[in-house]
């Protein structure tokens, strides 16, 4: 990859011009070096040629949707972060999109800020990502890095996790990935009990140190029947022990069958 | 005009009628005319007797002269007698009223002698039947009756002083008498007559009495039936018949008023069906397009609004520009959320907890608006199979309507919950099915009304393809992929081993085809006939368990009500009578929850009075 010679931030991929200048526009103001593409065809094209850090893609396109990009990627062994937007922003196609392998999923139309903190998570993403490579460490060792979910855990992308307890009530919690590619925390905001949650759709928001806000999507549905209250004593306790004593919510599910095949088993990352 | 049920009657009738009569006034005719023949014979006969009688002193005395002036007198006495004459056994005519036949001789092989000289022997007596023939002297004329009297030879004629016949005679001659028939026939022709008269008055008044009858007992309901269908055939279902027998047009009158309604509400259901599925596709299609244009606006605004931190003028007007794009991102999103409102989450629900929760939720504007709140929930009803969330939404939404139509007047909102029981015939859904061999028949991509069919390879005599059966368990919307014959056996296989789904052994209780069957995981046996377009299945496991349960929800205001031309066109999408409070999509976001629930859901309103709601849910997600 180090012997490309075009380099890029950003590949912005949509049917839509307006988006990519968009995007283009925001971007370049952060000081990223944006390219961008029409199509996913032509977009594969360029990925000979090109280094990326960070793919935005739109999912419905003429000829090649989104999905099919991002399958395409895992069979060629691109390892670059995607980020998946849409309009038609629905919590299937977040769930989708996620389950299939992005990072992130925006639905249109977003902010400024909307689009700046969820770029600020892909390409924090590709820095660890690329760390763990450069290092060469096994999946055991990335843990110095970053911690990731225990064994008999299902995760939604690398965004959320649950931890089906013996009683059919189910934890839900924040991957460690998650949290390092938001760096520092600074606030979190919890849903409350008996409030309901839905798979895909937000269940909690956490304010960065930099001042960027960003949205955790739930990993599956159901009733909150506790929200973590320690986390508002101690909010560090969700860095500390992500997987454990930094729970979110202790929910009822109302369809857990159907939605764990949207999600990945943790015990299967680890073969 | 003869292809009417009316004339066709009236013919039959008229025919039948005919018959009879004539039959009965020909041997009326006939036994009147025999009857009136035997008493002209037998005074014809009398009357011979008593000439040959009267004549019997004046032959011993041979007095000629004598006989000659009675026969005379009697014979030209007017018109019943018309001829009267003495015969000698040799055939010779000694006296006659008509004086020129005298000394002419008759053939012995003539019609009138055959009675006695068939056999050239003449008879010594002749019976008093025997003696009488009708004939005409001329084709034109009168009949006439001729009675022949033989004259025996008595002791008196043989020991007679004149010795003109001896012992050994037994026939001296015959005295032959003909009446005139001219009378007797004319009354029989006259009373013939009168019976053709009196046959064809009754006929026609019969056919008559009938004509006004079938008039008013079948013309005039037909007329009314046939005007109806031709109204249903162009679409119109509100007009019921009018017509209100107790017979059986007005049973058929009242179950084709009773189809009509129905198929009125099927039509509504249909149609809603149908439009909330293209206004879903609609929807989001709406929904991607605008988000992309929308995406421009928001980001470039905020991009804008961040830039402009020094003019504070300029931030106000962008922010309201952020605001109100924030704002449309909302509606698109619900507009994304009713396109998409399709399978509810599985779950069990408590109908009256679910009730309760809304109205916790509404309870403040219950009381703002002056509103009393009745709740009449039963305590023993099961849970009910669905999604708590949707369900809450539909009463919390259905709530509102009738706060919005009760207005600031208040009134009384009553809530009312009960458990109902319906047959699964013709309700139930089957949700699996396999072959004999264990293959999966449920076909994903052919729906019917919505549903996965149940998909089969069918041969005809002809063809073979496919056929989509309906999966609603007796209701038969069943999808033929081939054409078959009217009243054909199919024949019916896996379309995945194309192993034989026929049962030949066994045959319908209906029309006796063979049956198909259908294996339902833990369900039993679908049976079915394979005569093309029999309606029959039977699904015992279904039967056997009886009546599904339903919770039914009533939800009843006393406010404005909704007016008849409204309230069929209240489930559309987009209609609304709120004016711009409303976005029309409350009660087809509703009617799709109820629906994609399995349940129904039907109005009732009276303007002025109020409005009621029934929502209807089953028990069990599988129904």
């Amino acid at each position: 990859m180090a012997d490309k010679t075009n380099k890029y931030d950003i590949l912005v991929i949509d049917d839509e011009a307006v988006i990519i200048e968009a995007v283009k526009r925001i971007a370049t103001g952060e000081g990223f070096k944006v390219d961008s593409s029409l199509s996913a065809k032509e977009a594969l094209g360029k990925l000979l040629e090109t280094e990326y850090k960070l793919i935005i893609t739109d999912i419905m396109m003429p000829e090649m949707d989104g999905f099919q990009l991002l399958e395409e990627l895992e069979k060629r062994k691109l390892k670059i972060p995607v980020i998946v937007t849409t309009g038609y922003s629905t919590v299937e196609m977040a769930v989708k999109s996620l389950a299939k392998g992005a990072i992130g999923y925006i639905p249109k139309p977003f902010t400024l800020d909307e689009l700046l903190s969820i770029i600020y998570r892909g390409l924090e993403f590709e820095k660890i990502d690329k760390k763990i490579a450069k290092e060469q460490f096994n999946v055991t060792d990335a843990s110095i890095i970053y911690v990731p979910c225990p064994p008999k855990y299902y995760r939604l992308g690398y965004n959320s996790w649950i931890n089906i307890d013996n009683e059919g009530s189910v934890f839900v919690g924040v991957s460690d990935m998650y949290l390092k590619t938001i760096k520092t925390l600074k606030s979190l905001t919890l849903r409350n009990f008996e409030d309901n949650i839905v798979q895909g759709a937000i269940c909690a928001t956490f304010e960065a140190e930099d001042g960027l806000i960003h949205h955790l999507l739930s990993p599956v549905s159901g009733m909150i029947i506790e929200p973590n209250d320690k986390l508002k004593e101690d909010i560090t306790l969700i860095e500390k022990d992500p997987y454990f004593e930094g729970w979110l919510y202790r929910i009822i599910p109302s369809d857990l069958d159907f939605e764990l095949k949207n999600l990945v088993s943790c015990s299967s990352d680890r073969i | 005009m003869f292809q009417k049920i009316r004339a066709k009657l009236i013919g039959v009738i008229a025919i039948t009628a005919m018959i009879i009569v004539g039959v009965f006034s020909y041997y009326q005719t006939n036994s009147e005319k025999e009857a009136l023949f035997n008493i002209v014979k037998y005074n014809g006969n009398q009357l011979s007797e008593i000439i040959k009688m009267s004549l019997h002193n004046h032959m011993l005395q041979n007095q000629r002269e004598r006989i000659y002036e009675v026969i005379n007198r009697i014979g030209n006495s007017g018109e019943g007698v018309k001829k009267i004459r003495i015969l000698n056994k040799s055939g010779e005519v000694i006296y006659s009223s008509n004086a020129d036949e005298i000394g002419s001789s008759v053939d012995m092989k003539d019609e009138n002698c055959y009675a006695c000289h068939a056999e050239n022997k003449p008879l010594e007596k002749l019976p008093i039947l025997n003696r009488t023939r009708i004939f005409k002297t001329e084709t034109d004329s009168s009949r006439m009756l001729g009675i022949i009297n033989p004259i025996y030879n008595e002791k008196s004629c043989y020991e007679a002083d004149c010795h003109v016949h001896p012992k050994s005679k037994k026939v001296l001659g015959v005295l032959d008498v003909t009446f005139c028939l001219k009378i007797a026939d004319e009354t029989i022709e006259k009373s013939r007559l009168t019976n053709i008269v009196l046959a064809v008055v009754s006929i026609l008044a019969f056919s008559l009495l009938i004509g006004f009858f079938v008039e008013r007992w079948v013309d005039k309901p037909v007329r009314e039936l046939v005007e109806a269908t031709n109204r249903v055939a162009i679409g119109n279902l509100n007009q019921p018949i009018k017509y209100d027998g107790k017979d059986e047009l007005g049973i058929l009158a009242k179950s084709f008023n009773n189809m009509m309604k129905k198929l009125s509400e099927m039509r509504v259901q249909l149609f809603q069906s149908d439009k909330m599925a293209s206004l879903g596709r609609l929807a989001a299609g709406v929904a991607h397009e605008i988000n992309n244009p929308l995406t421009g606006v928001l980001t470039y605004s905020s991009f804008l609004l961040k830039r402009a931190k020094d003019n504070p003028e300029l931030q106000k007007d962008l922010e309201v520009i952020v605001r109100e794009t924030k704002r449309s991102r909302e509606i698109v999103k619900g507009l994304l959320d009713f396109s998409r409102q399709s399978t509810p989450k599985e779950g069990k629900m408590n109908v009256n907890e679910v009730i309760s929760n809304a109205i916790a939720v509404i309870s403040n504007q219950l009381k703002l608006h002056n509103i009393t709140l009745k709740k009449e929930l039963d305590d023993d009803i099961p849970d009910a199979a669905g999604d708590a969330n949707q369900i809450q939404q539909v009463v919390l939404n259905l709530v509102v309507n009738s706060i919005d139509a009760m207005g600031g007047k208040g009134g009384t909102l009553t809530i009312t919950s009960e458990k109902i029981s319906l047959v699964p015939y013709g309700v139930k859904q089957i949700k699996q099915a396999t072959c004999p061999k264990g293959h999966n028949l449920m076909d994903e991509e052919h729906k019917i009304d919505g549903m996965p069919s149940i998909k089969l390879k069918a041969k005809s005599s002809t063809n073979e393809g496919f056929i989509h059966l309906d999966p609603i368990y007796g209701r038969h919307r069943h999808h033929y992929g081939i054409q078959f014959k009217e009243h054909e056996i199919v024949k019916l296989f896996c379309p995945v081993c194309g192993i034989s789904v026929v049962d030949e052994k066994e045959t319908g209780e209906q029309c006796g085809a063979p049956v198909y069957k259908i294996i339902i995981p833990n369900q039993g046996t679908l049976v079915g006939c394979t005569k093309y377009a029999c309606n029959c299945q039977k699904w015992d496991y279904i039967d056997s368990k009886g009546k599904q349960d339903y919770i039914k929800i009533k939800i009843s205001d006393t406010g404005c009500g909704i007016s008849e031309e409204n309230i069929n066109r209240i489930f559309e999408p987009f209609f609304s009578t709120k004016g711009q409070k409303g976005t029309g999509l409350g009660l087809s976001i509703i009617w799709g929850i109820i629906d994609n629930h399995n349940g129904k859901i039907s109005v009732e309103s009276k303007v002025n009075e109020g409005t009621t709601f029934t929502v209807q849910l089953p028990v069990n997600a599988q129904v």
